[in-house]
């Protein structure tokens, strides 16, 4: 199983990356720049976010709006930050592939001149009230906020969100946008895919003919940084909440590195389905949490392997954390047993079959060769990064949880309702976020 | 190779899409199969609308057809509701029970090869679940416990409190989920109850997309579904119940749910509006992606990339077999709240009023919505869930290929026509779920009247 491409690197170093699908009329066109809030240093955080902000407010020689010509089109189109990178994507009808193009490539050589500081000023103004909306007002929002924090040390580019700190985001300049653009903003930098109904050869064409002319820009060094925890770590936040939640978090290894799949799979064991250990104990039999979740959050310089589990009325946050403990030092003894292991890869593939439906959007497979491309420099990984998970075994699912996550230190982090320090894990220290 | 940046590339012709085509049957059993052979990954979706939904909910028992529906995949057939989910998950099965106001809609998802087994486990969760007494406990404990999370949550308050505030006491006041006050006093008796009134083949639809030839994917329906009967239930239900009247539109009025110390005001302005088969709907999608529901409709480019106020708003006229309502929602800064809901209240009235939809703006809207509109069809569970909402409104087959030329015809002139009939700015219900001690001195301004306290009441 495969997604079939084809890759180019123009003279500025841009790559470009075709696949052909022709189930729709449509064309969907991905582009990452390698650049997140990683890239960021304390003080001026949330930057690289607020700057996929401004891409929107047009460029040099469409100084409008992005959204109107391509929604005129037929098109759909949006763009995220995170930690490692940011993407864009726009799906528009084939007849509309030169518009976007056009509008993409414009963008990305030509956007300084279109910058004012009224559009700054709005745009900080909107990614404000996102970060009220989606984490301040929001219930246990601040968690994660929260847990980053203790798992990095404040000068590591994970300790801070993507969406950055409100005092960070108020302080920022125009000033500060130029020099990220220049810095980040360019052909070396990035990763065009074109995925669907186009000819390769058109699509070579297309994207020599507007982007072939940009400056390659300066080289971006790689942000390396290892992270560990002196001591394992117990927070309590009080939050507006009704029911009190733990969450614990270790440190685990980057994307694609080895003990990666094996955490997936993890994961999968203690939560995935009722019938995985964590929900069929906590939630279907004793009935004591509400709900369990565990996942392997891996990213280039490192990972996370998170449980997060929101207790039943009445239940401590003790009381769970026992239940867990318990799960992983079992998992860790004697790994999954051969059912559980062959149920968990049998998800897993179909998840990958599933991931091939969609040409665009997040997620998409014009996205996936971005990513693919990106973070391993090859866009044809996906049938390997497959071939991980048929090749994980029990063994290798115990000897990494028992690495990673039952003999490693962790952050745990109680969020209670305000004035409950009480349900908390004993002995927890106060954090706040704001 | 230069290329001209003095002006945008136009768009060149649309490509010819060729729309699902359905084929039908009818079992004996009188449940319709609506077949659609869908060429792309090898990926079975299949769904089962079974009409009604949570609008049939009795009065004091509010929850009872979510609850009912929350049970099918907890065990059938005398399994467990752990074996139920183990033989899924090894069919990488994904299933998504939604009870919605008008119907209940159970879909599964999975890989070609296993659709046999997808089709036998839906089959099963639909007609022989096993609706056991701890399994209903179990549930409804857990039901408790998101009505509790959902309380703090403030765009599920403003939800819940807005439906209560437009509907009052007809269906489609309440919210799907149910409250505690039903779920309380519910028993499993009433569960098997509804279920045998409710789950019934005839008036029901399956739909089933896949890459196999229609005529093998209806014989697998048939072999699977046939023996499906209806069963004997004391309960009857009103699969009409919302098609009753709402109560008479009362004039502008204004309430706030209080939230002390929230970081945001979550904010709703609609009215009750019209139902799915009116004959203006064509009129209204363009009507809303003027006024607010895409991007860069007068709202959103107002309100967000004007005057920075919110992360985006948005509207929609959610309409359903019984009249449903005109809404715009949006989180706003606490500081911003009284302007924002003054510009919100401006957009609407313009646009039926001083400020008529231009047309220009019906021409985008139409190209927007129409050359984009092959996007839906990509996945089979798209397919399959789009065919389920024709049968669910009694569209005809033609309908997606319609489409495109239904949206064509309308004119700028329909839209003035349609924004001044549904959209009558001196009735709408404005509500604020936010911190009142920030903002109370503020209301008075917007003249909407004295704004009435409301409980969260969840």
């Amino acid at each position: 199983m495969q997604i079939p491409f084809k890759k180019k690197t123009l003279g500025n170093g841009l790559d470009v990356i075709v696949h052909e699908d022709h189930q729709l009329p449509m064309v969907a066109v991905n582009l990452w720049y390698h650049v997140g809030s990683k890239n960021e240093v304390p003080g001026r955080t949330g930057f690289a976010h607020l700057f996929e902000h401004l891409m929107f407010e047009g460029s040099q020689h469409h100084d409008h709006g992005y959204f109107p010509p391509l929604q005129r089109a037929g098109g759909q189109l949006n763009g995220s930050t995170n930690a490692d990178r940011t993407n864009y994507w726009e799906v528009v009808p084939t007849g509309a592939l030169d518009l976007a193009l056009w509008m993409e490539s414009d963008r990305m050589g030509f956007l300084l001149p279109a910058l004012s500081d009224a559009k700054f000023n709005n745009q900080r103004d909107v990614v404000l009230n996102e970060r009220r909306q989606n984490y301040e007002n929001r219930p246990y929002g601040l968690a994660g906020i929260a847990l980053s924090a203790a798992m990095f040390a404040p000068d590591h580019p994970y300790h801070w969100p993507t969406i950055g700190s409100a005092d960070d985001i108020r302080a920022a300049s125009l000033a500060m946008v130029r020099e990220f653009f220049e810095t980040y903003y360019h052909p070396a930098n990035a990763s065009l895919s074109l995925a669907g109904d186009v000819e390769a050869d058109r699509a070579f064409d297309l994207a020599e003919r507007y982007f072939g002319d940009l400056p390659a820009g300066p080289q971006v060094a790689r942000v390396e940084r290892g992270a560990s925890l002196d001591d394992s770590v117990s927070l309590v936040l009080e939050d507006r909440v009704e029911l009190p939640r733990l969450y614990i978090s270790w440190h685990s290894p980057a994307m694609f590195a080895s003990d990666d799949a094996e955490l997936d799979i993890a994961a999968d064991v203690l939560t995935h389905g009722k019938t995985s250990r964590l929900h069929k104990t906590l939630v279907y039999e004793r009935r004591v949490a509400a709900d369990v979740s565990a996942y392997h959050h891996s990213r280039e310089m490192g990972g996370q392997f998170q449980i997060v589990c929101t207790a039943a009325a009445g239940v401590t946050l003790a009381e769970l954390n026992t239940a867990i403990r318990t799960a992983i030092e079992e998992l860790a003894a004697q790994g999954p047993t051969a059912d559980e292991l062959e149920r968990g890869v049998a998800q897993t593939d179909a998840q990958f079959v599933y991931r091939l439906q969609t040409i665009g959007g997040f997620g998409g497979k014009g996205d996936q060769l971005n990513a693919y491309n990106t973070f391993v420099g090859d866009p044809g990984y996906f049938g390997r990064d497959r071939q991980r998970y048929f090749d994980v075994t029990g063994r290798g699912v115990a000897s990494a949880v028992s690495r990673w996550v039952a003999a490693a230190r962790s952050v745990s982090l109680s969020v209670v309702p305000k004035g409950r320090r009480d349900l908390a894990l004993t002995g927890a220290a106060e954090v706040q976020v704001s | 190779m230069t290329i001209d940046r003095s002006r945008l590339p136009v768009p060149g012709p649309d490509r010819p899409f060729r729309f699902p085509r359905i084929v039908k049957r009818t079992l004996t059993n009188g449940l319709e199969v609506r077949a659609v052979r869908h060429q792309s990954v090898p990926v079975a979706s299949i769904v089962l609308l079974v009409p009604g939904g949570s609008s049939v909910d009795p009065c004091d028992r509010q929850g009872l057809v979510s609850m009912t529906a929350g049970l099918l995949d907890e065990g059938s057939r005398g399994q467990s509701a752990l074996e139920i989910s183990d033989r899924l998950a090894r069919i990488g099965g994904e299933v998504d029970i939604e009870a919605g106001m008008d119907a209940v809609v159970v879909g599964l998802t999975t890989l070609d090869r296993f659709f046999e087994k997808g089709l036998g486990l839906l089959h099963e969760m639909v007609v022989e679940p096993n609706l056991a007494d701890d399994d209903f406990n179990r549930i409804r404990s857990l039901r408790f416990e998101r009505l509790k999370q959902l309380k703090d949550h403030a765009p599920a308050l403003a939800e819940r409190v807005f439906a209560r505030v437009l509907y009052g006491a007809h269906p489609y006041g309440r919210l799907s989920l149910g409250a505690e006050a039903g779920l309380t006093p519910m028993t499993v008796s009433e569960i098997r109850a509804l279920h045998a009134a409710m789950f019934a083949p005839a008036g029901s639809t399956l739909v089933i997309v896949g890459n196999r030839p229609e005529e093998a994917l209806l014989d697998l329906a048939a072999r699977t579904f046939d023996s499906w009967r209806a069963a004997a239930s004391p309960m009857t239900i009103d699969r009409s119940a919302a098609l009753a009247d709402p109560p008479e539109m009362p004039q502008s009025r204004l309430g706030v749910v209080p939230r002390p110390g929230a970081a945001q005001s979550e904010l709703r302005i609609g009215h009750v509006c019209a139902p799915r088969s009116t004959p203006d709907y064509p009129v209204l999608l363009i009507l809303n992606a003027i006024v607010g529901g895409e991007f860069v409709s007068r709202l959103n480019l107002n309100l967000r990339e004007g005057k920075g106020y919110t992360y985006g708003v948005r509207t929609g006229f959610n309409l359903r077999r019984g009249l449903g309502p005109f809404v715009m929602q949006t989180s706003v800064g606490t500081d911003v709240t009284a302007p924002a809901i003054h510009e919100a209240h401006e957009e609407i009235r313009a646009i039926a009023a001083s400020r008529p939809a231009t047309a220009d703006e019906v021409a985008e809207a139409i190209a927007s919505m129409s050359k984009g509109y092959p996007r839906g069809f990509e996945t089979a569970s798209q397919v399959a869930r789009s065919v389920a909402q024709l049968a669910l409104h009694n569209l005809p087959d033609s309908y997606f290929e319609d489409f495109a030329p239904r949206l064509a015809r309308v004119t700028t002139d329909d839209v003035s026509a349609a924004a001044q009939r549904h959209l009558q700015h001196g009735k709408m219900t404005t509500l604020i779920v936010g911190d009142l001690d920030q903002i109370h001195e503020s209301l008075p301004g917007l003249g909407l009247g004295a704004h009435q306290v409301l409980p969260a009441d969840l």
